[in-house]
């Protein structure tokens, strides 16, 4: 199969020498297309004249399938949208759900989450911060990401049984409540972790290569970010100041006291080192929520097995670790959805990489692309 | 007849050193990786995992040796040796006592700076030959990074020439005085920097880079061929400390006998675990970083090191 995208342009040098810009294909395997992702590059000398991020290599029509289950077996397949967040999946499916079907979610089951949302968001911010260490060589930092990274998935399969797709807000509540023990294995984690994080920024981001090798690369600017529809770090990064968890607050947010980090030059340094900020922040929130929350049901009464919700749609969104993650649903009143619909921040923030990688050389289109922390999962579907 | 013969001994000696010190050499670094990441290393195979690289050799020699169809076949096949031979030659002009080397001869700094040069032609043409995108980048990248090191490398080792009024490894090793550490101190230190460029290491991999180019030159090798590749690397890790150890530091800081060949083997395995510790540290450097940092830092810096010595041999004449 040969893409128009391939065709390579072939001009004539001064002395009269046809010069033809080098291809090269990064992807779909390869080292750091965080999955399944391609780019095809053109290159004149080691400068990227175009980068066409192609995707699909990850569908599996998870959208369409959807329309043949019911509203409860969908949940193991929001799962595999962004399987480095599922828990964010799970949730903006469950809530959208819920708005569908006009349920009532217990207060305790709210707070759990918010906690699991938040340790989610560490991990996943651990995932996207040691990728991008990975791609400009700091295998190291990598390393010390991914130990932070284990430290909550183990918090995570001592509560629902699994480390990747959890499975665990369902519509109405939650698949279980938390075990004994476990909330005070969360406060232990959330107190060890500022110390952890310092020595992860001193590591990374406090090195002059790695500050040298980020600063001033794949420049977004606020009126781009908001133009192209990005959303979460890699929005914020370029000083636009949103996050749902405050402008468009859901769930016990609005009792929780944290701030939105907001960066200043939207270079992937800044893209990235937000994300390493709101790790500090998702530690405040884990501690208030554990403090606020009291015992009690964790899953609504009264929810059938098979959800018949009325007519009609309803779109809820949150904000995952990538940004705006939106989920709409449409029922005829059959205990199938009609149609589900994912609107996926990573979806938007790729869309963002021609433009970034443009005039940078290979070696900065890795770090870009690093720095937009795609999960082709979500991008996909 | 008996030169070639001395010469093919030597050759030899000094092939069996480059596989004995990457044995272990490729242990050592992933124990020190190991602890740098909190992990252990190896330490199933052997006692301390020991025997770890030698079960990863015998793995890689029983692999398959595949030659891509598309690549300019006996270049593709020829290469890996065009790159290990001229660094296993270094070792044959390194001062192991003082006032000796295996082939100690007069111009024996120039043979170490130059020879093992010559393996930059090897990995351009190993990435040109596989006929691969990421394999040719990378050759490209490793030739202009090379070449450019030479530069300060050469000017560092220079300082020692002149201190010691010889270009003999030999001679530079028997005339070593201990005020020459604190003089040399920056020549030293370009000299270390400069050795992990040539030899392609962190953080100066840029022509290896996995993130953009997979494996850079040596994509597309399998097998033997890819082991080749890697003793080069130990080989130049080895080559490099050696040389840095013997001269720099003068053996082991001049003393003779045991406690100076231990010292002399304890400072040598001290550069080569900086510069594992380097690579495990740092992240990687991008092309044009690379450039102005061997130009505009590294070159000045050796310069006006040889300038000081200059001053300071003038200043010694003068007051004598």
């Amino acid at each position: 199969m040969s893409l128009d995208i391939e065709s390579r342009s072939s001009t004539l040098s001064d002395d009269g020498m046809p010069v033809e810009e080098l291809v090269v294909n990064v992807g779909p395997s390869h080292p750091s297309t965080h999955g399944v992702g391609r780019v095809v590059v053109h290159l004149d000398g080691d400068v990227v004249v175009k980068a066409d991020p192609v995707i699909g290599y990850l569908h599996r029509g998870i959208e369409k399938m959807s329309e043949n289950r019911t509203y409860l077996q969908i949940v193991p397949l929001t799962d595999r949208l962004d399987y480095v967040g599922s828990m964010y999946a799970n949730w903006a499916y469950c809530r959208a759900v819920e708005r569908l079907a006009r349920m009532r979610v217990p207060e305790r089951a709210e707070y759990l989450r918010v906690i699991v949302c938040e340790l989610q968001r560490i991990a996943s911010h651990m995932m996207g911060i040691g990728a991008s260490a990975a791609d400009t060589g700091a295998f190291t930092a990598f390393v010390y990401a991914f130990d932070l990274r284990e430290r909550v998935v183990e918090l995570f399969e001592a509560l629902c049984g699994a480390r990747l797709t959890y499975n665990y807000v369902r519509p109405g509540g939650l698949s279980s409540d938390a075990p004994d023990g476990w909330e005070e294995s969360v406060v232990d984690f959330v107190h060890a972790l500022p110390r952890k994080l310092d020595e992860l920024d001193s590591l990374f981001f406090g090195n002059a290569i790695a500050r040298g090798r980020m600063k001033g690369i794949g420049v977004l600017s606020a009126q781009d970010a908001i133009a192209w529809g990005a959303t979460g770090p890699t929005a914020r990064a370029s000083g636009v100041n949103w996050d749902l968890r405050k402008h468009d607050p859901y769930s016990v947010y609005p009792r929780m006291d944290f701030d939105v980090v907001v960066g200043e030059r939207g270079d992937a340094y800044d893209r990235n080192r937000c994300r390493l900020l709101e790790c500090y922040e998702s530690a405040r929130i884990v501690e208030q929520a554990v403090a606020q929350m009291h015992g009690g049901p964790v899953h609504a009464e009264g929810v059938p097995r098979l959800i018949q919700p009325a007519p009609g749609d309803a779109y809820d969104q949150i904000e995952s670790a990538r940004g705006t993650l939106g989920v709409y649903l449409v029922s005829d009143g059959s205990p199938r959805p009609y149609r589900m619909h994912v609107r996926s921040a990573a979806f938007a923030n790729l869309a963002l990489l021609p433009m970034l990688a443009k005039g940078h050389t290979l070696s900065d289109l890795v770090v870009v692309l690093g720095s937009l922390d795609p999960v082709f999962g979500e991008i996909d579907r | 007849m008996s030169a070639l013969l001395t010469g093919a001994a030597w050759g030899l000696a000094a092939a069996s050193l480059i596989a004995v010190a990457a044995l272990i050499g490729v242990w050592w670094e992933r124990k020190v990786a190991g602890r740098i990441q909190m992990r252990f290393g190896p330490q199933e195979a052997g006692p301390a995992g020991l025997l770890q690289t030698l079960s990863d050799t015998l793995k890689l020699m029983l692999k398959e040796d595949i030659t891509p169809t598309a690549a300019d076949v006996p270049v593709f096949r020829a290469m890996p040796f065009l790159v290990f031979v001229p660094v296993a030659s270094a070792l044959v002009v390194i001062p192991y006592a003082s006032g000796w080397a295996p082939f100690n001869i007069a111009t024996g700094a120039v043979f170490f700076l130059a020879v093992p040069g010559l393996s930059v032609l090897g990995i351009l043409l190993a990435g040109w030959a596989s006929q691969n995108t990421y394999a040719s980048i990378g050759g490209v990248r490793a030739a202009a990074q090379m070449i450019s090191y030479e530069l300060p490398r050469t000017l560092s080792v220079l300082s020692l020439c002149l201190l010691a009024g010889s270009l003999s490894t030999g001679t530079i090793r028997a005339e070593w005085r201990w005020w020459w550490v604190p003089l040399t101190a920056v020549g030293f230190l370009v000299y270390f920097i400069s050795s992990i460029a040539e030899v392609n290491r962190g953080p100066f991999d840029l022509a290896e880079a996995e993130s953009e180019l997979v494996a850079g030159y040596f994509t597309d090798y399998s097998g033997i061929r890819w082991a080749i590749f890697m003793m080069a690397e130990y080989g130049g890790v080895v080559a490099a400390s050696l040389f840095g150890a013997a001269t720099f530091l003068g053996g082991g800081l001049g003393l003779s006998g045991v406690p100076g060949a231990l010292l002399f083997v304890a400072l040598t395995a001290l550069i080569a675990t900086a510069m594992i510790w380097a690579k495990w540290t740092f992240p990687r450097m991008r092309a044009d970083q690379l450039m102005t940092f061997a130009w505009k830092v590294l070159t000045p810096m050796a310069l006006v090191q040889l300038l000081a010595v200059g001053i300071a041999l003038a200043a010694r004449v003068v007051l004598s």
